[in-house]
């Protein structure tokens, strides 16, 4: 069977359910009593079981059941959660990422068996029932302390499902309602039969033969109650089994034939159930093993009208599965899009802002030609264009949760390798980005995690010497600046020597002895964003090879962003990264340099000035103006493009003030032509283009203009 | 009919658009050529090789001009009504404009009709141009795509 059309879904799923198993790993470690979590990771380990049996992928389904027999044991509270098991279950997760990796090069899972990791599974599936083996406090890891009150209800819960009961049916909380029905069957001289239909694990398409048995009952009578859903079952959300309620007025050697039929099917366990007696009807094997609870369930279904009591015993479970259900159709309300279609979406909204700037531009060539209702519908159109282009714009926008979210895990990892204590505290994770910028954005923050983990923080040890909190803080907060999106990264360590970055820069060549010494700490600081520069005395496989913060700089300043990094000796360093909204469309102010138009993003400009010229003062040979107080230096843009200067100068200076971070500058041009919003095209691939542009966009009049990068001016 | 079947006994056609650039007949293989377009207004793109007169508005796209003219080292020349822009795409979803001076004709010239001149009388190699053929009694200097985008 040809599976490669679900090849795709089942890679964004099993990404999906492997980042959810980190996430709630990670979270079972530090709180191992939290239902909550053991329960969606169970469910997780278990869709992805399904999902990789359902392909094919048997390598990875091995391994994902023997995971999910852990996952059971410790929801059954069996095995306690202890560094050793999650540093297996991470493993495991590696491997199956390992697997996902080789499926989307080569739709094949590779021969990798894992048999290590299984071994070390099936180990630690062995050791259940052992007490955790107590650590060390400086692991930094809470440890599996169950309290008597988890590990009974863990254990009263899932008890039955662990002792290889294959009558699952009975388990199954019926409502109230389905009582009634089942009664009015009975009274009416139908019989309700409860069953649990075992499907072969080879079986490819359970969903298939689970429809067919629904198929075949449907033919005899019908079905009361499924477990899993009939929805979950559809869309293979369950193991290989399911149970069923069939009410028939066919025998139940008949029933269990029509089910027993179909393909694939490798047992049905079936029984009359007397719908009086619906929960406490406990098969004989087991009836020793319930006794504790049984009085207690008896107590409350001794009498038949109080029927509702039973499910009130189910409540718990019964209101998750509702809470679960509630979401969703929110989850559903999204669509899959090929993000091709997407850029296309996007490139035909830029050109539709090009044809409608052609437009104003012919209306305004014709004033007072055409008459009110022309000029009221090009606004209209301005409107809508733009409304336009801020929907697309959102569609293509993705929180920044999707690169952020594994680094809860790279920290701990590191953590665990340079033995140093250090929690990773995240805020923001729900900004949203451009998908092009989110698709680069992972890499230069890893790198600058990494170095706050491996050079900002101190050992252990040395924070305790120097009174700082044992634990090291990382932080990453990502917030929404105006037409920004901000990220910074910090940490609580030592902070960034100037000096010692000063000696290192010397050393290597890269900046004589004078410059050193002229040179403020923040400028010694930027030296780290030279490439080939680290100030690491030891090289670790996480960083300090040197190529690192220079190339986490070209990214950012690639995506039209920049970097900057402030720090305070002995208190930490924080990294500070700003990246534009989006990258195709800004507002730009439109500015003449004589002949020639040139843009200028909207986003860096502070204000616009008229300067006198008698007002541009010379400072260290460099031209000045005073305003408000702040000493901003002037560039004549006229000469940083290459024109003569004039013979004559004004009287007056237009000057664009910008910025760019704490830095301003003034911009000397000829002539403001507006605000408008602009489409942003690359220049072509053969002709160098000088780093002060970053694009060029095209005008109304169909006339191409450069766009300034103004921080290059800076 | 008697003609082609020769011509493609003694080699592969090929055809060229010829165009003039000073006063020499340069030809660019057919098989590049995405366009050619009337002189339009170009925009100066500062601090780039001198040989690149600016960029072009084609249909939304923005395409860089290289002056033929100077990167040949020819003589410089007035733009006239003759002056054209021929489009070329070097490569898939790469495109760049050559400024000529008038577009002739299209020829179709077969391998032995070329003449592999790439180290001219001073034995010196040019790297724009892959050989000569000769059309007619016209020469025409064949230019190298692969080299004229090379630096």
């Amino acid at each position: 069977m040809d599976l490669s059309q679900y090849l795709e879904i089942f890679i964004d799923e099993t990404k999906e359910h492997l980042q959810t198993l980190n996430d709630q790993v990670l979270i079972m470690e530090q709180d191992p009593n939290n239902s909550d979590t053991v329960n969606e990771i169970f469910r997780a380990a278990h869709s992805l079981k399904g999902m990789a049996g359902t392909m094919g992928f048997k390598r990875m389904q091995r391994l994902t059941h023997d995971m999910e027999n852990v996952f059971s044991e410790i929801r059954n509270g069996k095995i306690s959660v202890t560094p050793d098991i999650v540093d297996i279950v991470f493993k495991c997760l590696d491997a199956l990422e390992g697997y996902l990796a080789n499926i989307q090069d080569s739709a094949d899972e590779g021969t990798e068996d894992n048999e290590e990791i299984i071994n070390l599974l099936n180990a630690a599936l062995d050791g259940s029932g052992s007490t955790a083996p107590s650590l060390p406090e400086d692991e930094g890891i809470v440890i599996a302390k169950e309290t008597p009150a988890a590990s009974e209800e863990s254990a009263n819960s899932s008890a039955p499902a662990a002792n290889g009961d294959k009558a699952k049916f009975h388990e199954i909380g019926l409502a109230d309602f389905e009582v009634k029905a089942m009664k009015d069957a009975v009274a009416n001289g139908m019989h309700v039969y409860g069953a649990t239909v075992y499907i072969q694990e080879t079986c490819i398409l359970k969903a298939a033969r689970a429809f067919l048995v629904f198929k075949g009952i449907e033919s005899i009578g019908e079905v009361a109650k499924s477990e899993p859903s009939v929805q979950d079952i559809e869309d293979e959300r369950f193991d290989f089994d399911f149970s069923v309620f069939v009410i028939s007025e066919k025998e139940i050697a008949e029933v269990e034939k029509v089910m027993a039929n179909v393909s694939e099917i490798q047992e049905v366990v079936i029984e009359e159930i007397d719908p009086d007696k619906a929960k406490i009807a406990q098969p004989d094997a087991k009836a020793d093993e319930s006794e504790a609870e049984e009085p207690e369930v008896k107590a409350e279904t001794a009498e038949p009208e109080h029927a509702a009591a039973a499910p009130a015993a189910k409540k718990e479970p019964a209101e998750k599965k509702h809470a679960d259900a509630k979401k969703k159709p929110v989850v559903n309300r999204s669509v899959r899009v090929d993000i091709e279609k997407l850029d296309d979406l996007m490139n035909l909204v830029s050109e539709l802002i090009i044809a409608k700037n052609g437009l104003v531009s012919v209306s305004a060539n014709e004033a007072g030609n055409h008459n009110q209702q022309f000029n009221e519908q090009i606004e209209y159109l301005e409107r809508i264009t733009t409304n336009l282009h801020e929907s697309v714009m959102k569609v293509r926008m993705v929180p920044i949760e999707s690169v952020v979210n594994r680094f809860p895990r790279m920290i701990r990892d590191i953590s665990k390798k340079l033995n140093k204590e250090m929690e990773l505290i995240m805020t923001g994770e729900e900004t949203e980005l451009d998908r092009t910028v989110i698709d680069e954005i992972g890499d230069p923050l890893m790198h600058m995690l990494r170095n706050a983990a491996d050079h900002g923080l101190e050992n252990t040890l040395d924070r305790i010497k120097l009174g700082k909190p044992r634990v090291g803080t990382i932080r990453l907060d990502a917030y929404q600046d105006g037409n920004n999106v901000t990220i910074e990264v910090s940490d609580d360590g030592k902070g960034v020597d100037a000096e010692k970055v000063k000696a290192s820069a010397v050393k290597k060549g890269a900046i004589t002895e004078e410059q050193a010494e002229k040179m403020s700490d923040k400028e010694a600081i930027d030296l780290l964003f030279r490439p080939a520069f680290s100030t690491a005395e030891k090289v670790s496989d996480l960083s300090g090879r040197g190529v690192g913060l220079d190339v986490v700089k070209s990214k950012i300043e690639g995506l039209g962003g920049d970097v900057e990094v402030s720090t305070v000796l002995g208190e930490g360093t924080t990294f500070t990264v700003r990246l534009p909204l989006t990258l195709a469309i800004i507002q730009a102010l439109m500015v003449d340099i004589r002949e020639e138009k040139y843009a200028i993003p909207l986003s860096s400009i502070v204000t616009v000035e008229d300067i006198p010229s008698s007002e541009v003062k010379l400072v260290q040979n460099k031209e000045v103006i005073n305003l408000r107080g702040n000493v901003i230096p002037l560039v004549r843009l006229s000469e940083e493009l290459d024109f003569e200067p004039l013979e004559e100068e004004p009287e007056s200076l237009v000057v664009v003030i910008v910025k760019k971070g704490d830095k301003q500058a003034g911009l000397v041009i000829d002539n403001l032509i507006g605000q408008q919003e602009i489409v942003i095209k690359p220049l072509g691939k053969y002709i160098y283009i000088h780093k002060m542009f970053s694009g060029a966009t095209i005008l109304g009049d169909g006339e191409v203009a450069l766009i300034l990068d103004t921080n290059t001016l800076l | 009919m008697a003609d082609i079947l020769e011509n493609t006994a003694v080699g592969e056609l090929k055809e060229y658009i010829v165009s003039r650039v000073g006063d020499e007949q340069y030809g660019i293989d057919i098989s590049y050529v995405d366009n050619i377009v009337r002189m339009q207004n170009i925009t100066r793109v500062p601090k780039t090789q001198s040989y690149f007169i600016g960029v072009i508005n084609l249909r939304g796209e923005i395409i860089p001009v290289m002056d033929l003219r100077k990167k040949l080292e020819l003589d410089e020349n007035e733009l006239t009504s003759a002056t054209r822009i021929i489009i070329i795409k070097p490569e898939q979803s790469a495109l760049l404009g050559l400024l000529v001076d008038e577009v002739r004709e299209v020829v179709s010239l077969s391998v032995d009709e070329i003449e592999d001149v790439q180290h001219d009388s001073n034995g010196e190699y040019n790297m724009y141009v892959t050989g000569v053929g000769k059309y007619k009694d016209t020469l025409i200097s064949l230019i190298n795509v692969a080299g004229i985008i090379d630096d």
